[in-house]
């Protein structure tokens, strides 16, 4: 087994998240294409304005990560100095060529002397992401990496997915200890070939193997994952306050907590999935930021996700300190600013309408 | 479409870099590297707050070439807190509830798109505050 502990200590110096402001109800999804018979795998997802994609989410975030690091010895300005690496995870990068990543960099002030890449796997291309950037500080290559989770998901219309892809996403700035406002205590991750769903280059709706996505993909992986972690950390489920999971919907992160040993207690802080769907790899990473808001110090909380493909990254964190907002907004204010829209208005706002 | 233009302006567009007059201290938007209250040379760079107010507006229905998939939309002359007052796009608002002197802020988007071949332009637009 390969955990993972970082020689120097690391941790999250400042964190954000983004949500759009528009909201699809499942039952306009369903009663367009079932007569209102499907059953709702969530109440609502959010859907992107015609502005907003991978890069203006993720550099609202970044900004947030940014404002909330700010403090007695550090500025927005010593940060931009001082961020060496702007990573972004994401199945929805604008373009096919051109990285979202230095668009992030330059807006957040980050260019020229930065690392800067796109990053890749499926749901949970945002946590190995985060995995690196701890690495990436730790060996003191960097003295502080922006870690992004940030999606703009694809379902195919009438499709199980379409309920479900919503889009948003989080950052996470990961710096020195003595700057953190979470400790990153230990890591894990977990993958083998499992061939779940994909996208094939050159095709805009994913594919999915329907129920075999459930147990020897979700929950194969998150268990394996999940439970690594902590049995080479000598802890159990009870240890910690709160637990949060990848969110295809709302079923299978309370099933799979459930079978893992947590709460629902445990687990209801950090689940979005309700209000604003599955944001795919910014899903388990946007969770964590609603637990952060909130969290007193001392606590300790379980973070696993889960990439089709497949993989799932477990990660244990301690919060150290409350943050100062300095302007940041919370996630829970995100999900509550919401204008409810209908099935007509949604293919307007994917673009599924040709004007041209 | 005029890629140069756009990369020349990019730190303008997505982060709202002015300058600022050594001279007089007057704040300068866009960047123009001649203080336009006192005519001396100005070339301090300067990041504005995004921070503003709606000075006027008006909600386009008829949208020019390029910009037909974002219609309706309101434009606005936003008077920063700064001082300049920039012509910009509002976001994340209906129409109908634009005023005068609602107070609003910075946000990158998508300004516009160059056909499914062309690159995409980033740049600032306003929301409620």
């Amino acid at each position: 087994m390969s955990f993972m502990k970082p020689s120097k200590p690391v941790g999250i110096v400042g964190y954000g998240s983004y949500v759009p402001r528009y909201r699809l109800p499942g039952e306009e999804v369903s009663e367009l294409w079932t007569e209102g018979n499907a059953g709702l795998p969530v109440r609502e997802k959010s859907v992107p304005g015609l502005d907003e994609d991978v890069v203006t989410m993720s550099i609202e975030a970044a900004r947030n990560a940014m404002k909330r690091a700010t403090g007695a010895h550090l500025t927005i300005e010593n940060l931009q100095q001082k961020i060496g690496a702007v990573w972004v995870g994401s199945e929805s990068h604008p373009y096919a060529v051109k990285p979202t990543s230095t668009i992030v960099a330059e807006a957040i002030g980050a260019t020229p002397f930065t690392q800067a890449a796109d990053w890749q796997f499926a749901c949970k291309a945002g946590t190995e992401a985060f995995q690196a950037a701890i690495g990436f500080v730790s060996s003191g290559m960097a003295q502080y990496a922006m870690a992004i989770g940030m999606d703009a998901a694809q379902g195919r219309p009438g499709d199980a997915l379409e309920y479900t892809a919503g889009a948003g996403g989080a950052a996470y700035l990961i710096g020195p200890i003595e700057d953190a406002l979470v400790e990153i205590e230990g890591s894990l991750s977990y993958v083998t070939d499992t061939p779940d769903f994909w996208r094939r280059q050159y095709e805009k709706f994913p594919e999915h193997a329907g129920r075999f996505t459930g147990e020897p993909a979700y929950f194969g992986h998150i268990m394996s994952s999940a439970n690594a972690l902590m049995e080479a950390m000598a802890l159990k489920p009870s240890d910690f306050n709160y637990a949060v999971f990848h969110q295809p919907n709302a079923k299978f992160p309370l099933k799979v907590g459930g079978e893992l040993g947590f709460s629902k207690k445990q687990m209801e802080l950090g689940m979005l999935v309700n209000d604003i769907g599955n944001t795919y790899a910014g899903s388990c990473m946007i969770g964590l930021t609603a637990v952060l808001d909130m969290a007193q110090p001392g606590e300790r909380i379980l973070v696993t996700s889960f990439g089709s493909g497949a993989g799932s990254d477990s990660f244990c964190l301690r919060v150290l300190r409350k943050p100062e907002h300095n302007g940041a907004v919370k996630t829970r204010d995100y999900v509550a600013r919401r204008k409810v829209i209908d099935y007509a208005q949604y293919t307007r706002m994917k673009g599924y309408y040709k004007l041209n | 479409m005029e890629v140069a233009r756009f990369w020349r302006t990019n730190k303008q567009r997505y982060q709202l870099v002015g300058e600022e007059c050594p001279h007089c201290k007057g704040k300068i938007f866009p960047p123009r590297d001649i203080c336009p209250t006192c005519d001396k040379e100005a070339k301090v760079p300067y990041v504005f707050s995004g921070k503003g107010e709606v000075f006027s507006f008006s909600t386009l229905h008829q949208a020019p070439a390029g910009f037909e998939r974002y219609a309706p939309y309101t434009v606005a002359l936003v008077k920063l807190s700064e001082g300049p007052m920039v012509t910009a796009q509002l976001t994340d608002v209906d129409a109908n509830d634009v005023k005068i002197g609602m107070p609003v802020e910075m946000v990158t988007r998508v300004l516009r798109e160059d056909g499914e071949r062309g690159m995409l332009v980033y740049g600032y637009k306003f929301r409620p505050a």
